[in-house]
């Protein structure tokens, strides 16, 4: 272990590859279906998937417009002008011996990605993102003389976005890869599901004393946030403990052992392909218009930039807003589109941010293991309504709405009259002052001490004779109310 | 054995006055009479007599069977076909059977025309003699000392020895042009992209054209008709013109240049034909003047470049993997590549692979192939530029006359020289035609006749014209 005095005379220069899966029916050039999750090995595929003699790749109109989301989300624009290019290398899970990308003319080439470190803002610039066809899956059976090729994945339309090299640290590197995995499903580009591979990161790390970059490495394939943490953390202490034994740092490509929590050597530069990049001359180049491009950007969300912005202005502090912004992408139900019908009304908006964040969030991610929440989203929005409404005209306290919010989103319910289910319940406050003078006057005579004190100007004693009046009533009574009926039978 | 006209033999069927199967049996018989000039690969007979069958019973009932009703004919080995394997004549493609047909071949069948068998090429359309087919060598059918032409040298063969009314081949620097030259035949090279390339062994996928050899300009047009039109399965496909065979055939004032560089230096007694055959367009009105497209000295080098650039990117996918010949001796990945293209590709193929290889590398790619490109912009222009003042092009589509076979088998230079009047069209994307125009000692001479893109139907009705003229 290096210590943190040797540590802090370096900076760490992070820059990351991610190649996005995009949502698309059908693979990027051909139309087989592109869901290959819980497909059998090889059934996905075609004679272009397969590199067939005569077989031609047909450029998916989807992807297209994907990307262009895409360019959206990373607040730029697309290329008007973009070619695919083929990158030659032998492997058996790459049928054609190329794979097509784009490597002259990428389809975005600007655009830039701001998130929150802990309070700071840090923006990432993007040097450019390509669509390209992944290639096919090996597996290497461990013991065996074969390996095995499944071309299910062959022609699965990926975008790789590249960022510049801005991040310098482990913790802006996972944030960074959090803040793109938000926003391409914040803007419909992807499934976004790391557990299926849909976003995959290379990170490029070097470490220098000076101004000058150091000799950097690439770990590639990793398929977690805290994979990227964890990786970049390990290379820059392997980094730093190399150049302060005097050793070189080789340039190579790494990989990342999960099991070990280290990164180890793939290949090094020399060993690497000479890629022969040429002019894909099956697909003529990609001209967008702007009568192309005009409906996409119209029909773009709010990103979670913007949610970011809307949520702090209701009052919702960093914690609260990441929980929202990343509990809308774990399930279908939609917390953002609930909290936006009340815009108009930040008082609600807030109080129905706080619910979710507190209540149903939680309740979803516990039920998550045995069988989950339905996301029965016309209901709910209306169940916030009306709950909004008990509270605020003090029907219901801010404690006992958290109880009935509880039952009710278990349940999955919404009564058709709420405040006489509320009622039923027991959950509704009583203002009734003649019901709740009577129970005052109960409290003050079992316990003359504190109405003494309270009476002698020891409001603190006041606290404590709410309390007693709220037990009575099993939490019923309107605490304001108990407090001035106690005040007005102490003459106070 | 000849044929009637296409059109004529289709209306025959559909009419019922000779039967689809008659037409496959004598296309079948003709093949095996003409063995020893080995233009055939295999035969599709099986196939053929089924569809043959199928299309007499349609014709029996009353149904309208199509254009090309019963019509036999021959293509290419390197068109995806069922009915027998589709080797490019490559060793590396032997036992290959294609799961789907190429969409020419489907626009064609249903048309009604019946594929009856596959002809010879050099290896994956790699040559200019039908020398470098890995299976046998092509004998020109006006002299069997001497080679067809290539790459479609079988297609060529074929139709000039009757096998069937027409042929398909492929022209990626002159393969479908230069053999219609050497054997006396029809050969016309559309547009880039008004055939579809789906389902055709892949040359070089910026320059590759299918078309059809035949023995008229009419057939030729007919043909191309059926065939031609945007496929949604291939990407660089164009719209098509109206009709291909309404040909307008007055060549009066028709302004036609004749091209300086491919006159100058022809060999003197092909040189007296061609002039001969211009002379003859003069007399139909046609206005001629030599006109010069300075680039084009530069063509070959040019396509020598980009051709073997496409050519190695386009093989990389026969590795032994998925499909074709795979060594299985190999102990390890490497050695299995090596083992399974060494054996499987012949010399010509390679020596295209390196060259293509080379030019791509990281280091060369802008020396040579970004400099071809730019060379490539430029005759383009050149093009472009005569066409502002000329409708047509005209000049020979070869420098001499058929080669004697095993002549410039150990010289590729001198191989690739060939093609040195063909090579400029394809890099320009525009139609051309070859139609003959005499022979030297017995053997033919081709007239090549180039037009604007998309402007095929105009290149076909001055060649049906000057098809009429220097026959008479």
């Amino acid at each position: 272990m290096i210590s943190q005095e040797v540590r802090d005379q370096y900076t760490v220069t992070i820059g990351i590859e991610c190649h996005v899966q995009l949502k698309t029916k059908t693979k990027l050039f051909s139309a087989v279906g592109n869901d290959a999750r819980e497909a059998p090995p090889n059934t996905l595929i075609s004679h272009i998937d397969l590199g067939m003699p005569g077989a031609l790749p047909v450029l998916n109109e989807k992807a297209l417009e994907l990307a262009t989301r895409a360019a959206f989300a990373l607040s730029t624009e697309p290329e008007r002008f973009s070619q695919f290019d083929r990158k030659h290398y032998f492997y058996p899970d790459l049928p054609m011996g190329y794979q097509i990308t784009q490597f002259y003319n990428p389809i975005i080439r600007s655009g830039s990605v701001t998130f929150a470190v802990g309070q700071q803002t840090k923006t990432v610039r993007i040097h450019e993102a390509h669509l390209e066809a992944d290639a096919g899956k090996s597996t290497h059976p461990a013991g065996k003389d074969y390996s095995l090729v499944d071309l299910n994945r062959a022609g699965t339309p990926l975008l790789e976005i590249v960022s510049e090299p801005d991040m310098h640290s482990a913790l802006e590197a996972k944030q960074y890869a959090k803040e793109l995995w938000l926003l391409m499903r914040y803007a419909d580009v992807s499934d976004a599901s790391l557990y299926y591979g849909n976003m995959r990161f290379d990170v490029n790390v070097s470490v220098s004393k000076t101004d000058e970059l150091g000799t950097r490495t690439e770990t590639k394939n990793l398929n977690s946030f805290r994979s990227v943490e964890k990786a970049i953390e390990y290379e820059t202490e392997r980094q730093i403990e190399l150049l302060e034994k005097g050793q070189p740092i080789v340039q190579e490509t790494r990989g990342w052992d999960e099991a070990k929590q280290k990164t180890v050597a793939m290949r090094s530069k020399e060993e690497a392909h000479d890629y022969r990049y040429m002019p894909e001359p099956d697909i003529p180049p990609i001209e967008l218009t702007e009568d192309m491009i005009k409906p996409v950007r119209d029909s773009m969300p709010p990103m979670p930039g913007e949610w970011r912005t809307r949520l702090v202005g209701l009052g919702l502090d960093v914690s609260q807003t990441d929980t929202l912004l990343e509990a809308e992408v774990e399930s279908e139900a939609n917390y953002l589109a609930i909290i936006e019908a009340s815009l108009s009304e930040p008082e609600k908006a807030k109080a129905i941010a706080n619910w979710l964040v507190n209540i149903e969030i939680p309740l979803r991610r516990e039920l998550e293991t045995s069988g989950g929440l339905p996301a029965d989203n016309a209901m709910r929005a209306k169940l916030y309504e009306e709950i909004y409404k008990l509270v605020s005209s003090d029907k219901l306290s801010s404690t006992k709405a958290k109880s009935l919010l509880t039952e009710l989103l278990s349940k999955n319910k919404l009564p058709a009259d709420l405040e006489a289910y509320a009622q039923d319940g027991g959950y509704l406050q009583v203002s009734d002052e003649g019901a709740i003078e009577k129970i005052v006057a109960a409290v003050l005579a079992s316990n003359p001490a504190a109405a003494a004190d309270v009476k002698n100007g020891e409001m603190k004693a006041i606290g404590f004779l709410v309390g007693q009046v709220m037990k009575e009533s099993k939490g019923q009574a309107n605490p304001q109310l108990a407090q001035q009926l106690i005040k007005k039978q102490l003459g106070l | 054995m000849s044929w009637e006209p296409i059109a004529d033999i289709a209306a025959d069927v559909q009419a019922g006055k000779t039967s689809a199967t008659s037409l496959v049996d004598k296309a079948l018989k003709a093949i095996d009479d003409h063995k020893e000039f080995a233009a055939i690969i295999a035969t599709t007979a099986d196939r053929a007599k089924e569809r043959a069958q199928a299309i007499d019973a349609r014709v029996a009932k009353g149904e309208k069977v199509g254009r090309l009703a019963g019509v036999p004919f021959i293509a290419k080995d390197n068109f995806l076909t069922f009915g027998a394997e589709t080797t490019a004549a490559s060793n590396i493609l032997k036992c290959f059977n294609a799961p789907y047909q190429a969409t020419a071949i489907e626009k064609l069948e249903a048309e009604g025309a019946i594929c009856v068998a596959k002809a010879n090429l050099d290896a994956f359309a790699h040559g200019s003699s039908t020398e470098n087919s890995d299976y046998m060598t092509t004998k020109n059918p006006h002299n069997p000392d001497y080679v067809p032409g290539g790459s479609s040298g079988g297609s060529a063969a074929a139709v000039v020895l009757g096998l069937a009314p027409f042929a398909l081949g492929t022209d990626t620097g002159g393969s479908i042009r230069l053999p219609a030259a050497f054997t006396g035949s029809v050969g016309l090279k559309p547009t880039y992209g008004l055939v579809s390339r789906s389902g055709v062994v892949a040359m070089a996928s910026s320059t590759d054209v299918i078309g059809p050899l035949t023995t008229s300009v009419e057939d030729a047009a007919l043909v191309l008709d059926v065939m031609a039109g945007k496929d949604p399965l291939d990407s660089t496909t164009i719209d098509r013109q109206a009709d291909y065979t309404k040909l307008d055939t007055s060549l009066k004032g028709a302004k036609i240049g004749v091209i300086k560089e491919y006159m100058d230096g022809l060999n003197p007694e092909v040189k007296t034909l061609i002039t001969k055959s211009i002379e003859k367009l003069k007399n139909q009105g046609a206005v001629l003047e030599e006109v010069s497209l300075p680039s084009l000295p530069l063509a070959l080098a040019c396509y020598y470049i980009i051709v073997p650039a496409e050519v190695s990117s386009n093989l990389s996918r026969y590795d032994g993997k998925h499909f074709g010949f795979a060594d299985k001796t190999a102990k390890d990945l490497e050695s299995s590549y090596n083992q399974t293209r060494s054996q499987g590709f012949g010399h010509e193929a390679k020596r295209r692979i390196m060259i293509g290889t080379y030019v791509l590398s990281s280091g060369y790619y802008d020396a040579y192939y970004k400099k071809a490109q730019q060379l490539r912009t430029k005759l383009v222009q050149d093009f472009a530029a005569a066409f502002k003042k000329y409708d047509f092009l005209v000049g020979p589509t070869a420098p001499s006359t058929a080669f004697k076979i095993g002549a410039n088998i150990n010289d590729p230079l001198q191989m690739y020289l060939t093609d040195i009047m063909t090579v400029a069209v394809n890099l320009a994307g525009i139609p051309a035609i070859s139609i003959p125009c005499g022979t030297v000692n017995d053997l033919p001479i081709g007239l090549q006749l180039m037009a604007p893109q998309r402007h095929d139907r105009q290149l076909l009705a001055i060649a049906k014209t000057a098809e009429g003229v220097i026959d008479e």
